[in-house]
């Protein structure tokens, strides 16, 4: 492919599509970035999710133990 | 101590002088790959929220602070394009050619959709350098990779875009 094909292109796309480097911000965006900060994500603690995983294992494993967990609940 | 040293320090009031700053800069970069100031506008938000959670690993003396949040602001534009995968926004005078308004707007509509079939990372590197004409330098920097792999990058979304246009029947 030469040079001047890619300049073909480039004329091909430049005629689709404006150039956006002059594109203005209308508003500040502090605002939403404070309520970015503000919101707090929901965070587990690793350990939860090992207790999880492992009681997840040991339903998968000794399938007979949930009937006896529902009997003691 | 300048604003940069402060924010690497931990300095929440740093934090904000350099979003008030480079705002404006982030958007203008985003708008260039995304090309659709709503989410160019979120994404702004998104990327020095990444800045926000990084700032341990920002070193002062390693780059500029602005490289550094420009290369983020990069990857931010890419995975947003990597989710909206063959989504490419229309301009809004879409098929208004004064002469022939229908096959321009078809022919138009073609070329986008071409362009959506590029993975993000080629249509990021073809935008920046064919359409907003940045030096090859600078897009090297924002992407995190050395020039010769911008102008790969280039060149295989040339031949993908050549390729797709004359399926279409356009023929650059």
């Amino acid at each position: 492919m030469s040079e001047r094909e890619i300049e073909e292109l480039k004329k091909l796309l430049k005629g689709t599509l404006d150039p956006e480097g002059d594109a203005e911000l209308r508003r500040d965006l502090w605002p939403a970035m404070l309520q970015r900060l503000d919101a707090r994500p929901v965070l587990v603690p690793w350990w939860d999710w090992a207790l999880l995983a492992a009681v997840i294992a040991v339903f998968c494993f000794f399938p007979g133990v949930i009937p006896a967990l529902f009997y003691h609940l | 101590m300048d604003v940069a040293e402060r924010f690497a320090a931990g300095d929440p009031e740093a934090f904000e002088a350099l979003f008030r700053q480079y705002q404006g800069e982030v958007f203008r970069w985003i708008m260039r790959i995304v090309r659709n100031s709503a989410a160019a506008e979120d994404l702004t938000v998104e990327t020095f929220w990444r800045v926000y959670r990084a700032q341990a690993r920002f070193r002062p003396g390693a780059g500029s602070f602005g490289g550094w949040l420009r290369r983020i602001a990069t990857n931010v534009a890419i995975d947003h394009l990597r989710r909206n995968r063959t989504e490419v926004p229309l301009p809004d005078d879409l098929g208004m050619s004064a002469s022939h308004p229908g096959e321009q707007g078809e022919m138009r509509r073609q070329i986008l959709s071409a362009l959506g079939k590029l993975s993000p990372r080629l249509r990021g590197a073809v935008l920046l350098a064919l359409v907003e004409e940045e030096p090859y330098e600078e897009i090297a920097q924002a992407l995190g990779v050395s020039v010769s792999a911008v102008k790969l990058r280039v060149f295989r979304g040339v031949r993908i875009l050549r390729k797709e246009l004359s399926k279409a029947g356009v023929h650059p």
